[in-house]
């Protein structure tokens, strides 16, 4: 039997599939630089001493960032380290180091070379201080335009994601724990509580649309599932074990679609990218169909990045603009309507925290069952 | 907007940290959790399979019971109405000997009868010869003065004599 046209298939493929995974990063910056235009305000730190009205939108944007430090209460902080491969090497410090500065005025030299921070970034520090005492050259927007090293620090959300996956694995190896001591049984505790879930997943969102193939992309569908919810929930906790703003970072979604994105470009059948190349249409209809098709390929990832990021991001924002409401009136008897209306927010986001991670599982199973179904 | 640009650290571990998560998960959770899931729901099915069955055998034992108690009570009914036939035949067959070998004893007697009367008729006749023969012996001896005559008449008197 000749078997070679399978091959030449699979190398075709390979090549397809890399090409594209290369030209989704070379256009992702663009497309983000087309956002930049929507920038906020955020010149109030120009003028740090002139605090007159409290600038909502800072504030909220501050909280849902990253952070190189956790905050805990008050001036209480839980250091976090910096790490940084710089243009000689790695260098580590402490990032208690920076004395809280956000704003590029505290230098941390390490290695001979200087370090700033502002708005959680770190960049290399300028030999002098510009007009505000920032060791920095800010653009017209009041942007650092200095260069960065690679910052690999264990930030806010990294600690997160360290301590969502250790919970994870501790309740997901105790549930398998206890289908292994009764064997056969009906489940009880932790594993009456998850076995729902998983069967949620398994029968509500692989079956349907992965069909009889599931099996293979369970362990992908449940691990996305129980990571987005659980950090989700962790989001929403506001001290110090949650707080962190894991699923609404771009970088965490972006990574969890590249997933769900590999998944389905290296399972696609020969049906599938017949579909995207070649669809039973007329010819002269491919000059559309063919670069439709393949937008469509990258466009379904990246909805999906966006939309978990935006709908967990916006959740924040919203419930810090409401608790925020008493300091843009500066009054103590808006409390009670800032109060209620967080917390009615927080029990919708309660729900968002579920429906996000379903949307986003189902999202990837529909999209991985199109590219492995079987026709005829 | 800064919150849409991702960064690189982060990617960096969000990329391994969700590889090793799903990978442990896979290994240590998801493969035991799903294989327990599958063998015990596996175990329900059979176990009802199994019991629809038992319920199907049951129907069938009963119904086929039925069918035995059916067939029993029509064999009884049949085997009692044979027994009746057979004793209403016994009863005819002996009501019907016994009046054949009735009517045969009858004639058997009346033969006899008849035999008898006949022997007793031949008795009587020779008796009735003898007695007449000395009867004519004495008188023929009385008067057997005259014996020529006498044996005329005698003769005469034995052919008047019709025997019946």
């Amino acid at each position: 039997m000749d078997c070679s046209h399978v091959f030449e298939f699979k190398v075709k493929r390979l090549i397809v599939v890399f090409t594209l995974f290369l030209a989704f990063f070379s256009v992702t910056p663009a497309a983000f630089a087309q956002v930049d235009t929507a920038q906020v305000t955020e010149d109030s730190h120009a003028q740090p001493e002139a605090k007159e009205k409290f600038d909502i939108g800072k504030f909220a944007l501050h909280h849902i960032a990253d952070s190189h430090s956790w905050h805990v209460i008050g001036h209480t902080y839980i250091d976090l380290p910096v790490i940084l491969y710089t243009k000689a090497g790695f260098v580590n410090f402490s990032s208690a180091d920076f004395n809280h500065d956000d704003d590029g005025k505290v230098v941390v030299e390490r290695n001979g070379q200087r370090f700033v921070k502002m708005h959680e970034k770190i960049y290399y520090a300028s030999d002098a201080a510009n007009e505000h005492g920032q060791f920095l050259a800010l653009d017209e927007k009041h942007h650092a335009s200095n260069e960065r090293p690679l910052d690999l620090s264990i930030t806010k959300n990294v600690c997160t994601l360290i301590l969502s996956i250790i919970i994870l694995l501790v309740v997901f190896i105790n549930v398998a724990n206890g289908y292994k001591k009764r064997v056969g049984k009906s489940p009880k505790g932790l594993q009456s509580w998850m076995e729902p879930i998983i069967l949620f997943v398994r029968d509500d969102i692989a079956k349907p649309n992965l069909g009889h193939k599931y099996e293979r992309f369970m362990p992908y569908l449940l691990t996305v599932f129980f990571f987005i919810w659980f950090n989700n929930m962790l989001g929403l906790i506001p001290f110090l074990p949650g707080g962190a703003n894991l699923t609404g970072n771009i970088a965490v979604t972006m990574i969890l679609a590249i997933a769900t994105f590999c998944l389905t470009v290296f399972n696609g059948n020969k049906y599938y990218w017949k579909h995207i190349f070649m669809p039973d249409v007329p010819w002269w209809m491919y000059i559309v169909m063919v670069p439709v098709e393949l937008f469509g390929i990258f466009t379904k990832p990246i909805a999906l990045m966006i939309r978990l990021f935006a709908n967990i991001t916006a959740g924040h924002i919203l419930v810090l603009s409401l608790i925020c409401l008493v300091f843009v009136f500066n009054s103590l008897y808006i409390a009670p309507v800032s109060i209620a209306f967080a917390v009615f927010i927080g029990a919708i986001e309660l729900l968002v925290a579920f429906i996000q991670a379903f949307i986003f599982t189902i999202l990837s199973a529909l999209f991985i069952g199109m590219a492995i179904e079987e026709h005829h | 907007m800064e919150l849409l640009l991702p960064e690189f650290g982060l990617v960096i571990f969000q990329s391994i940290a969700f590889l090793l998560l799903m990978f442990l998960l896979a290994k240590f959770a998801w493969k035991p959790v799903l294989a327990a899931i599958k063998e015990r729901e596996q175990s329900i099915d059979e176990a009802l399979n199994k019991a629809e069955l038992a319920k199907q055998e049951m129907t069938r034992l009963t119904a086929q019971n039925e069918e035995l108690m059916k067939s029993a009570r029509a064999e009884r009914d049949l085997i009692l109405k044979e027994a009746k036939t057979l004793k209403d035949s016994i009863v005819n067959e002996a009501k019907h000997s016994a009046q054949t070998e009735g009517a045969k004893l009858i004639e058997k007697a009346k033969i006899e009868i008849e035999n008898q009367k006949k022997a007793a008729l031949a008795e009587l006749k020779s008796q009735v010869s003898t007695l007449s023969l000395d009867i004519a012996e004495r008188v023929l001896r009385n008067q057997l003065q005259d014996k020529a005559t006498q044996q005329d008449l005698v003769a005469n008197l034995l052919k008047d004599v019709e025997l019946n």
